[in-house]
């Protein structure tokens, strides 16, 4: 177990980068604290993969370093760092019992019989497959094999950190949410620092402590699952995460105030200082219809169930908005009003209003 | 409902005229042959399973079937260890990928009467490269016309040569369907490289390599015509395999029943042995 720093980390796949735009990582400064659990979130092709190859030593970064507690890693072979990773498509070693598979490790390691059946037994019963400790591993099911691929990673003591790699991308949707509580019961028992790259935010939310949002090789927020959800500090997590996304509208910025669509909009505390495309964002959950506010026509309604999303029209602008209850016809004319509280404006995409507290 | 289409029938009926035509009949023709003794005239009498007997018994069949054998194990116990580490040294990407998969290609796109003429000028110990630089720069004493070590020697080097590409291929192919995560989670479980062979390239190869040993045991077991340009079956009979026998049983001596009865024999045996050992190597897939 141990504490992961990782110290202006940048990574190109050319050999002589030229500019920004050949870097797969732009600059990472991150520090991840023994015994947590981590996500590292973003849309394909965002460099979450890189950055987990850098850390297993799959990858030597062109720039930076990597510390495990103080110990520079950066050059270290991937055996020598003592990592454990699980990949996106299980891997298991088709000829073997899953007991050898999950001895595996530990008898590369040249750790005595006695002490690697006991550890295979204890992860194989938190696991859930003692009975199966005697087949081939060849015939198993996709969520079984990942299962075992987790174990793989698991059983050796001393990992300093394991690190999931979309593990769930290949399992079943029904046995999804049974694996992903499985490693959040895994994570509290065993207590490694754990990292779970995946592009699903909720996976992401329900797995980590922290989650980490990354967008083109670039950091953009880390955070709790709250704290992403309730104050993004990017439009582009404010949109990523939440199902609708943010609401991220167009505004002028004059005497102070911005105005969408001619009226000033109250925002959660004082504008910044400072130059680039400002726009509003607001979550469609804090989008209220009513009496007053903005006018607006109602134009699609999505029952999803517990609640519908409501678009609406201002001007040319499209404003989601999350009604519990009944919703309006489509065609009608309505009023919006945004929760002062949680609308922010935005400068270039990153957050240019203080805090209201 | 079920719904009876006899119409089907008339999908198979080419296939089937066609298997008639160059598998049922002349086939048929052979089991005729074999079970019949003519003088020719075109007269035959019934002979019931003599041929059979006759040939089961004959010292001159046991040794050249010993000798098939013989070739067959030593080329299977040189070419598959070979093409394997072959296979494994190749790269798996980038500018040298084509040229090798090209060169490892060229002696299998070579005609087998050429390969065999190829072999037979260079290994004369006269004028070929290979004999003349044996012979007199090496001192060695190799004439592939006298020596029967030396004829055995050069077929089976020939063989190598010429068929080691196809188990190279073959097991290139298994290799680079094995996904990276494979080799990464081996280095991460701290595998040494016997074990990433021993647990993950040779189980993934397993079943392109079953299909190798197959096509190389079938190939090898009938071998006939680089043998016959390089040898023609001598010095002696050393070089004899069953199929250079029975065309001089059949086509030299003209015996056409006992030549009939061992193409039966002969067909039976490879029949037999690929049939058993892919039902062997198969047997746990799918459980």
């Amino acid at each position: 177990m141990a504490k992961i720093t990782l110290s202006d980390l940048k990574h190109s796949y050319y050999d002589t980068p030229k500019g920004p735009d050949d870097y797969a990582l732009k600059e990472i400064d991150l520090e991840w604290s023994d015994g947590g659990a981590y996500a590292l979130l973003g849309p394909s092709g965002c460099g979450k993969s890189t950055l987990l190859n850098i850390i297993s030593g799959l990858l030597t970064p062109s720039n930076g370093k990597i510390l495990f507690d103080d110990k520079d890693v950066t050059h270290l072979p991937p055996n020598q760092r003592n990592i454990a990773q699980v990949f996106q498509f299980p891997v298991i070693y088709d000829t073997m019992t899953l007991f050898d598979n999950l001895a595996f490790p530990l008898r590369n390691r040249g750790v005595d019989e006695t002490t690697v059946n006991t550890r295979v037994m204890a992860i194989a019963e938190m696991l859930e497959v003692t009975d199966m400790m005697g087949k081939k591993a060849a015939g198993l099911s996709p969520d079984n094999k990942q299962k075992i691929s987790m174990g793989r990673g698991l059983v050796r003591d001393d990992v300093n950190v394991v690190m999931f790699d979309e593990p769930l991308t290949v399992i079943d949707p029904h046995l999804k949410w049974k694996l992903r509580s499985k490693l959040k019961e895994l994570h509290q028992k065993v207590r490694a620092t754990m990292i779970y790259v995946t592009h699903d935010q909720t996976e992401a939310l329900t797995f980590a402590d922290q989650v980490v949002v990354m967008q083109e090789g670039e950091v953009v927020q880390i955070g709790t699952p709250v704290e992403l959800f309730e104050r993004p500090a990017h439009t582009f997590v404010g949109h990523f995460i939440g199902s609708p996304g943010m609401n991220v509208l167009p505004c002028e910025v004059r005497d102070g105030g911005a105005f969408f669509e001619n009226t000033l909009i109250t925002l959660e505390g004082e504008i910044e200082q400072g130059t680039g495309t400002p726009q509003i964002g607001v979550r469609p959950e804090f989008v209220t219809l009513g009496d007053h506010g903005l006018p607006a026509v109602v134009h699609k309604v999505s029952d999803v169930g517990r609640h519908a999303v409501v678009e609406a029209k201002v001007g040319h602008e499209t404003v989601k908005a999350i009604i519990e209850g009944e919703a309006p016809l489509q065609g009608a004319a309505t009023h919006l009003s945004f929760d002062p509280n949680k609308t922010r404006l935005y400068r270039d995409g990153w957050i240019a209003t203080r805090a209201s507290q | 409902m079920k719904t009876q289409n006899q119409k089907a029938w008339f999908f198979v009926l080419p296939v089937l005229l066609l298997v008639a035509f160059n598998a049922l009949i002349p086939m048929m023709t052979v089991v005729n042959y074999s079970v019949q003794e003519t003088f020719g005239n075109n007269v035959f009498f019934w002979h019931g399973l003599g041929w059979f007997e006759d040939l089961l018994n004959s010292e001159r069949f046991h040794a050249a079937l010993g000798r098939q054998i013989l070739f067959t194990t030593i080329i299977l116990l040189i070419e598959i260890p070979l093409g394997i580490i072959i296979a494994l040294s190749m790269p798996r990407q980038g500018f040298w990928v084509p040229v090798c998969l090209v060169l490892m290609a060229l002696p299998m796109l070579i005609p087998w009467n050429v390969v065999g003429a190829m072999w037979n000028i260079f290994a004369l110990p006269d004028i070929g490269l290979l004999g003349y630089l044996m012979n007199t720069t090496l001192g060695v004493d190799y004439d592939m016309t006298q020596d029967p070590f030396a004829a055995w020697a050069t077929i089976i080097t020939m063989d190598v040569w010429h068929w080691t590409s196809l188990v190279v291929l073959l097991s290139y192919a298994g290799l680079v369907s094995i996904p990276d995560a494979y080799y990464q989670a081996a280095k991460i479980d701290g595998a040494s490289s016997w074990s990433v062979f021993r647990y993950i390239q040779l189980p993934k190869m397993k079943q392109v390599l079953t299909i190798a040993i197959l096509l190389r045991f079938m190939d090898s077991f009938n071998i006939y015509t680089e043998v016959f340009v390089m040898t023609g079956g001598g010095p002696g009979n050393s070089t004899t395999f069953l199929s250079i026998d029975l065309v001089k049983i059949a086509l030299g001596q003209f015996d056409l029943g006992p030549a009939a009865a061992m193409s039966l024999i002969y067909f039976a045996i490879t029949l037999l042995v690929s049939w058993l050992f892919y039902t062997l190597m198969t047997k746990d897939e799918g459980k």
